[in-house]
């Protein structure tokens, strides 16, 4: 018997280059809250390209990584700017085919949920009560229709989401890498447990989590790497340390408008940094150039 | 805010307002009076699977005047959530904090969606048709799209399995059409009783509320047919802003004009969430910055 599998506790960088790789099955996830911006950026600084990139809200952080073309595919099942408008990086990806063309594979949200579930189940799909008459179900050869073996009302199938690579924020872990979050937990369990491998940025590393009993703990031996990455959710928001930044949700839809102003951004923000630490510092100064 | 009387441009709301919009010779504009409406349609103790956007901001001043116990209930899995201002998204932490609990995406739309439990499913939509359908995908071809819209998100699941489905739009004619280019989630498909023979659990949109008038689908047909005009809208208004020659009820109604305590609570709740949302909070470089 091998030894156990324990999560090594390691810089982000090193953990994206060990453990995401060109042509992988990507889920970032975290639904509004906790999304693992700082991943994101540094999979777009080690420029991975070609990645079919899973979630629920692609959001900013998979708006950034599109734009960036780092996807050739793209599974979700709401595309849009939470509270602001459209994601005009994905639009243009889906439209245009700017900077590479974008396949898309479309679920709604009870589909691509009950998705995460099979694959954390480990069973090859789910069952659900969904799609009737919706015409997502002819552009997907992954909505399919079964007749209940007990009953014989026809019901939804969807195949299980079991991606190569899953990376999810958390608020804490301990120095063994079991990691510890709560609030609004979305899919991120189901799809850490769905996966081959997983990577978790965290707020803060403690001795002891105090986790209460049936609070949402992921033991180190279900994944591969925990890095410390303070403020690593941000734009989103870690629940107890920080809120969502909604100002920068809406400067995002001025950035993001136009190929030049988001490559510009790009540039100074993620490629000319070395690390998310050195992003932050950036980020403030440009922030304070827009609100001054 | 006690007297309505006068003062209308100068206290008109917070959307931007285009001649059209400030109802005439009353102060309130189009679109709180389509949010007062729709707001008066929800019943103290009903459970409602809320939207963002529109559907939230009516939902919540329900909450604030009349349905002081209506639970809300979000798709990123907070229950009973009574938020001090309005969530820019889906999964603000306001939600979370103050529900009566959260649980994860997964089992929201498998325990509490499909699980029956939902008296009203409370949608808005880019685009409605002539028998309810909501498209929020595409308008264009699916694969060349002219506009590519954000998806699907929980509503199609939402329009099927909650008892009953509100609908809030803005209305104009290319909002408002004959036909869609894409069902995203059903009304009831080409009317009659069409939505009836896939045995459905819930029954569907039992009403439409826009700018300018409430909609209610007729009840052999279940075409959409005026059923209330707001104050100081026409015949011809709506027409206008309606593709298909729409049909008016035996007995249209009009709409009572907003209370003073409706108005006063809801440009309470706009202001508050106004102010909440244009703080930028990017977290200090220096390490988690915990709030208190």
């Amino acid at each position: 018997m091998p030894p156990a599998p324990y999560a090594a506790i390691t810089a982000l960088a090193d953990a994206v280059r060990s453990f995401i790789h060109d042509g992988d099955v990507v889920a970032m996830e975290g639904f509004t809250h906790l999304i693992p911006f700082a991943a994101g950026y540094e999979v777009i600084r080690q420029r991975l390209k070609n990645l079919t990139l899973v979630r629920m809200t692609p959001d900013v952080i998979y708006d950034q990584l599109i734009g960036a073309g780092c996807a050739s595919k793209l599974a979700f099942s709401w595309g849009g700017n939470p509270g602001v408008g459209s994601l005009h990086r994905l639009r243009d990806a889906v439209e245009h085919g700017w900077p590479v063309p974008l396949a898309i594979e479309e679920y709604s949200h009870a589909g691509l949920a009950n998705a995460y579930v099979a694959g954390a189940s480990n069973i090859p799909f789910a069952v659900l009560r969904a799609y009737t008459g919706s015409d997502l179900v002819k552009h997907s050869d992954r909505i399919r229709f079964i007749d209940c073996p007990f009953t014989g009302e026809t019901l939804a199938a969807v195949p299980a989401v079991q991606p190569d690579v899953t990376v999810i924020h958390a608020q804490k872990a301990d120095r063994k890498g079991n990691v510890l979050l709560w609030g609004i937990l979305g899919v991120q369990k189901e799809a850490a447990l769905a996966a081959k491998r997983c990577i978790v940025t965290v707020e803060e590393i403690v001795d002891d989590l105090q986790a209460p009993p049936n609070a949402c703990v992921l033991p180190s031996w279900t994944l591969s790497a925990v890095c410390c990455v303070p403020g690593g959710a941000h734009p989103s928001y870690a629940h107890g340390y920080y809120q969502r930044d909604n100002f920068f949700y809406q400067h995002w839809d001025n950035v993001s408008r136009t190929r030049e102003g988001f490559n510009d951004w790009l540039q100074r923000h993620v490629f000319d940094t070395g690390n998310f630490a050195e992003f932050r510092r950036v980020l403030d100064e440009s922030i304070t150039e827009q609100t001054r | 805010m006690s007297n309505l009387a006068g003062n209308s441009v100068e206290r008109s709301g917070p959307q931007g307002e285009s001649s059209r919009s400030l109802a005439a010779a009353a102060d309130f504009t189009t679109t709180e009076m389509m949010t007062i409406a729709a707001s008066r349609l929800l019943k103290n103790n009903s459970v409602c699977f809320v939207g963002i956007g529109l559907p939230s901001t009516a939902a919540n001043l329900a909450r604030l005047t009349h349905a002081p116990d209506v639970v809300l209930i979000y798709e990123s899995g907070p229950i009973g959530a009574k938020p001090h201002v309005l969530p820019l998204s889906i999964g603000d932490g306001d939600l979370a904090e103050t529900a009566d609990t959260v649980v994860s995406t997964p089992e929201i739309f498998r325990y509490w969606l499909q699980g029956g439990r939902i008296d009203v499913g409370f949608l808005g939509a880019a685009q409605i048709d002539r028998f309810a359908n909501i498209n929020t995908t595409v308008i264009g071809d699916y694969h060349h799209p002219k506009t590519r819209l954000p998806g699907a998100g929980g509503a199609p699941e939402i329009a099927s399995s909650a008892k009953e489905v509100f609908v809030i739009l803005k209305q104009t004619a290319r909002a408002v059409v004959e036909k869609l280019d894409f069902i995203t989630s059903i009304g009831f498909l080409d009317g009659g009783d069409a939505r009836d023979r896939l045995g459905f659990p819930g029954k569907g949109p039992v009403v439409v509320v826009t700018d300018l008038c409430i909609m209610e689908p007729d009840p052999q047909t279940k075409e959409l047919t005026v059923t209330s005009l707001h104050p100081g809208v026409s015949r011809e208004q709506v027409q206008a802003a309606t593709a298909w020659p729409i049909r008016f009820a035996v007995q249209v109604r009009q709409t009572p004009p907003p209370a003073p305590a409706e108005m006063e609570n809801l440009r309470d709740l706009e202001r508050r969430t106004a102010i909440a949302h244009q703080r930028s909070v990017t977290p200090a470089p220096s390490g988690p910055a915990r709030l208190d």
